[in-house]
Formats: C-alpha cells, sequence, structure tokens
C-alpha cells in the first residue's frame, strides 16, 4: 500500500492571553492510500485542529503536511472537510448542494452527478427540499453525499455523527462503510467516541490531551461487518480507553447489553 | 401573521381611541379641530375631486425613484464594503458620518442643489435610505457563518460561483431587513420633504389644507392616509421574507 498522507513534526499554537498556547506538538502520523484511520482523543484536545492542518485550512506553525509527495498549503477539493456543525448550504436544495462542487459542467449532466448521489446515500425523493426540511440524519447524509460527488481521494471527517442520537448515528455510520465499499476513500475521522473508530476504522490514532501529541497506535484487524459484542474488540475498546486515561473494571461483557449486538448488516 | 383574536383587539383599541377623540371634541366644542365624521367627509371630497389619488401618487413615485436608486448603490457598495477589508477601512468612516445626519438637515442644500421640483423629495429619500441598507448588507456580509466559506474554499469554486451562489444568497435576508428599514424611512422623509416646496404630495396636502383656512378635517385625513399606505409598504416587504430565496433564513 502507498503512503497517501505524511505528516511530519507537526506544530501549531495560537496567541493567548498567556501568551502563545500550543495545541499540537510533533506529531507525526502516516496514513495509507485507502486507509481509514480515526484520531481519538479527550475533548478539546486538538483534534479538530490537526483535521484541519490536514486539509490545508490553516498553516502550520512547524513541520509539514505532505500528500501524495507534495506539501499541502491550501485546500483544494480533492480532501473534502466534513465538520462537525455541519456546512451544507441552507439556501440551497438538496440537489444544488450536491451540484455545488461541478461548477463549470453543464447543468443536466449536474443534476444527474447529484440524483445519482443523493440516492446513493437515500436521499432520494428529497432532491428538491431545502436543508430545513431534513432531519439531522439526513442533513449528515447530503453533506456526505457533495463530498463523494466530487470524488475526493480523502474525507476528512471531524466528529461528523456527534449531532445525531444513538440509533441515527449507528445508521449513518453503516451507510458510510456500505458506500466506502463502493467508492474507496481514504478517510481520517477525528472522534472521541470509541466505540464509533472500532466499528469503522482500519487503525486507531489515540491523542493525548492538548498539547495534542500522539499517544499510541492500534490497528483493528476485524473484518467488516464487525461485532462490537465480541471479546476481541471490547479487549481493544478496553486497552485504548486505557490509553485515554480510563481505567474499567468492568468484566469484558458488560451486564446490561443484549446477547447479540449487530452493529453491522447486508 | 396576526390571529384572527389579536386583530380583534387591535380594532377594538382603535375604535376606542375613535370614540374618545369624537367624545373629547364634542365635550371640548371646539371649532378648529374636527370629529372623525368630519375627516372622512373631508376625505372623500378628496376622492370626488381626484386630488387624493393626484397626491398618493406623486409621493409614491418619488419614494419608488428615490428608495429604487438608495438600492441599486447600497447593495453593491455594501457587498463591496463588506468583502474587501480595505474598502470597509477606507469607507466606513464616511458612512459612519453621513448616517446620523438627519434628512430634515438636508432641505436646504437639496433645494440649493435640486431647486423645488421633483428632484430634491428624491435626493431626500436617498440620502436617508442609502445609508441603513449599505450598513445591514455589510452587516450581512460580515456574519456569513465561517464553515459556509470553508466549504467554498473547500471545493475551491471560481470566485463568480462564490459570490452568486454562497455570498448573496447568505446576505439576502439582511438586505431584504434593510430594504425593509430603508423603505419606511423613505416613506418618513417624502411627507416631510413635501411640506417644504412642491405642489403635490400628501406632505403638501397636509401644509396647504391648513394654509387655505384651516382645513384641519384635510390635515387628518392626510396623516391617516399616510399611515396606511406606510402600513401597506411595510406589508408588501414582509411579504418578501416569504420567497423561496430567503426563507431559509426564518423558519427556524
Amino acid at each position: 500500500m502507498s503512503t497517501k498522507i505524511e505528516i511530519c513534526d507537526l506544530g501549531k499554537s495560537f496567541p493567548s492571553e498567556q501568551g502563545r498556547l500550543a495545541v499540537i506538538e510533533n506529531v507525526s502520523l502516516t496514513v495509507n492510500e485507502g486507509e481509514f484511520v480515526a484520531l481519538v482523543g479527550p475533548s478539546g484536545c486538538g483534534k479538530s485542529t490537526l483535521l484541519n492542518l490536514m486539509a490545508g485550512f490553516i498553516r502550520p506553525d512547524a513541520g509539514s503536511v505532505t500528500i501524495d509527495g507534495e506539501v499541502r498549503s491550501k485546500a483544494n477539493s480533492k480532501g473534502i472537510l466534513i465538520s462537525q456543525q455541519g456546512s451544507v448550504f441552507p439556501w440551497l436544495t438538496v440537489r444544488e448542494n450536491l451540484a455545488f462542487g461541478l461548477q463549470g459542467r453543464d447543468a443536466a449532466e449536474q443534476a444527474r452527478i447529484a440524483d445519482h448521489y443523493a440516492d446513493i446515500v437515500g436521499l432520494r425523493g428529497f432532491e428538491n427540499s431545502y436543508p430545513h426540511e431534513l432531519s439531522g440524519g439526513m442533513l449528515k447524509r447530503a453533506e456526505l453525499a457533495r463530498a463523494l460527488v466530487v470524488k475526493p481521494d480523502i474525507l476528512y471527517m471531524d466528529e461528523p455523527f456527534c449531532a445525531l442520537d444513538a440509533l441515527m448515528s449507528l445508521r449513518v455510520r453503516n451507510e458510510l462503510l456500505r458506500i466506502l465499499r463502493i467508492e474507496r476513500h481514504t478517510v481520517i475521522l477525528v472522534t472521541h467516541d470509541v466505540e464509533e473508530a472500532i466499528h469503522l476504522s482500519d487503525r486507531i490514532y489515540v491523542l493525548s490531551e492538548r498539547p495534542t501529541r500522539i499517544r499510541a497506535t492500534f490497528s483493528v484487524p476485524f473484518a467488516h461487518p464487525r461485532k462490537l459484542s465480541s471479546p476481541e474488540a471490547q479487549q481493544l475498546r478496553i486497552a485504548v480507553l486505557r490509553e485515554l486515561g480510563v481505567e474499567l473494571d468492568e468484566p469484558s461483557e458488560p451486564l446490561v447489553r443484549p446477547q447479540v449486538t449487530p452493529l453491522a448488516h447486508g | 401573521m396576526y390571529r384572527l383574536k389579536d386583530s380583534g383587539s387591535a380594532t377594538l383599541v382603535i375604535a376606542a381611541l375613535i370614540g374618545l377623540w369624537w367624545l373629547l371634541v364634542l365635550l371640548t366644542h371646539s371649532m378648529i379641530f374636527p370629529t372623525p365624521w368630519a375627516v372622512v367627509a373631508g376625505a372623500w371630497e378628496l376622492v370626488e375631486d381626484g386630488s387624493l389619488w393626484r397626491h398618493i401618487g406623486a409621493s409614491l413615485m418619488r419614494v419608488v425613484v428615490g428608495f429604487g436608486l438608495a438600492v441599486c448603490v447600497a447593495v453593491p457598495l455594501g457587498l463591496w464594503m463588506g468583502w474587501v477589508r480595505g474598502a470597509f477601512a477606507t469607507l466606513n468612516p464616511i458612512v459612519q458620518i453621513l448616517r446620523p445626519i438627519s434628512p430634515i438637515a438636508w432641505i436646504p442644500i437639496a433645494i440649493l442643489w435640486f431647486g423645488v421640483g421633483d428632484a430634491s423629495p428624491i435626493y431626500l429619500i436617498f440620502i436617508s435610505s442609502v445609508f441603513p441598507m449599505i450598513v445591514q448588507t455589510i452587516v450581512g456580509v460580515h456574519t456569513i457563518e465561517k464553515r459556509y466559506l470553508r466549504a467554498a474554499e473547500n471545493f475551491s469554486v471560481s470566485r463568480r460561483v462564490l459570490f452568486t451562489r454562497v455570498v448573496i444568497p447568505a446576505v439576502l435576508p439582511q438586505i431584504l431587513v434593510g430594504m425593509r428599514i430603508g423603505l419606511g424611512v423613505a416613506w418618513l422623509v417624502v411627507v416631510a420633504a413635501e411640506m417644504i416646496a412642491l405642489h403635490s404630495g400628501l406632505g403638501y396636502l397636509i401644509i396647504d389644507s391648513r394654509n387655505a383656512g384651516n382645513r384641519y378635517d384635510l390635515v387628518i385625513a392626510g396623516m391617516i392616509i399616510i399611515g396606511l399606505i406606510g402600513l401597506m409598504l411595510d406589508g408588501g416587504m414582509r411579504m418578501l421574507e416569504g420567497l423561496r430565496w430567503v426563507r431559509w433564513r426564518y423558519v427556524h
């Protein structure tokens, strides 16, 4: 597998009242082509800053982000960021939002491609709706589809599911896995949810409190569809949580839990 | 939208005020201040000889021209000042100095520059409605949420697409707010401006009715008509808020 993203000794600080506040220090990591990497860390640790640096929205103070052998200096449509608050344009319909990255092509083709992706994420029939007419889960799908339309090499996802309720989060996660089987993308997922990381990713980087450094790396060697209730997954979860400073005394099979938790299907 | 109950209580208050007015005129045996009925009769007189429509038409025409010119200047200028930092730094102090000057203070200069024809009130309407609209448009640009600009940057769209698909649609609701304020001010100012000179318009009607024989019934009829037309203009602007391009702003 070839290296897609290479980060070397990355550092970033921001001015604050007590002088400069270091947010990221000496972070080095690599992501392979087509890999799904999760960055897990405590809230407010600088995960989002790291993602914004990778996507090219902000410049590092030290070190570099190299993508396909080129130093990343500004954002472009080869890597699309799916932000935490969502950035689907409320003044455009679903179809217009999805076609946003296709400007320059003729209108019929734009609509055709947009509708194709609306279909893929399960928004068929909502092409002419405005975002305020959609539910939170549908908005996330619309944002994902808008990113997929431009066939980005990399998807940067900043806690994309945290605004959704548990059930909807699970649905959209399964949806994402299904899409990634069809269209192969390199994905960087920032999250504070360990189960989510184990459910989705190939590899987990555990980040420290601010200033962010890499504490540990875990590979997630389970085939999809994954069962989070399996002993291996539970062991991994406990190990990751321990790196995050949470010790679990409970048995590896928690008491209040259905016997089978089919997290992914179909 | 008013509920039926709300508009019912509003009607009740208006009826009570008219009743009070009527009662006070009768109790004080005023020779000059008219009863509500005398006002209605006076207004009817104006309707019959056709002069009411002429005055309303003249006032509205001045507002349409002055306000229209102000929109044409304020929206592009506000977008430019909001988007380009240098333009804002250069022009904002001038805008902030000119903005608080009452349009009434401009009247002598308007007459000096434009005489006593239609151009004077049109200029006054322009000068009074252009600043609120500039300011509101700038606020609109400055308050576009960063996540939307980032998304546009992420898809590396052209400058033209950035403006037509992101910036202008995002600012449109604020432009509409500015237009509502601007039109309200324009209607205030046209009446004041017409009181100074000219031979037509609702402002002229009021001053002329007083000067030509203390016709206070026509003065009050003119005032009420001004109020009603102002209400309709504002209602028209509010209807624009229902347009699909701006509805997203008002649904949450």
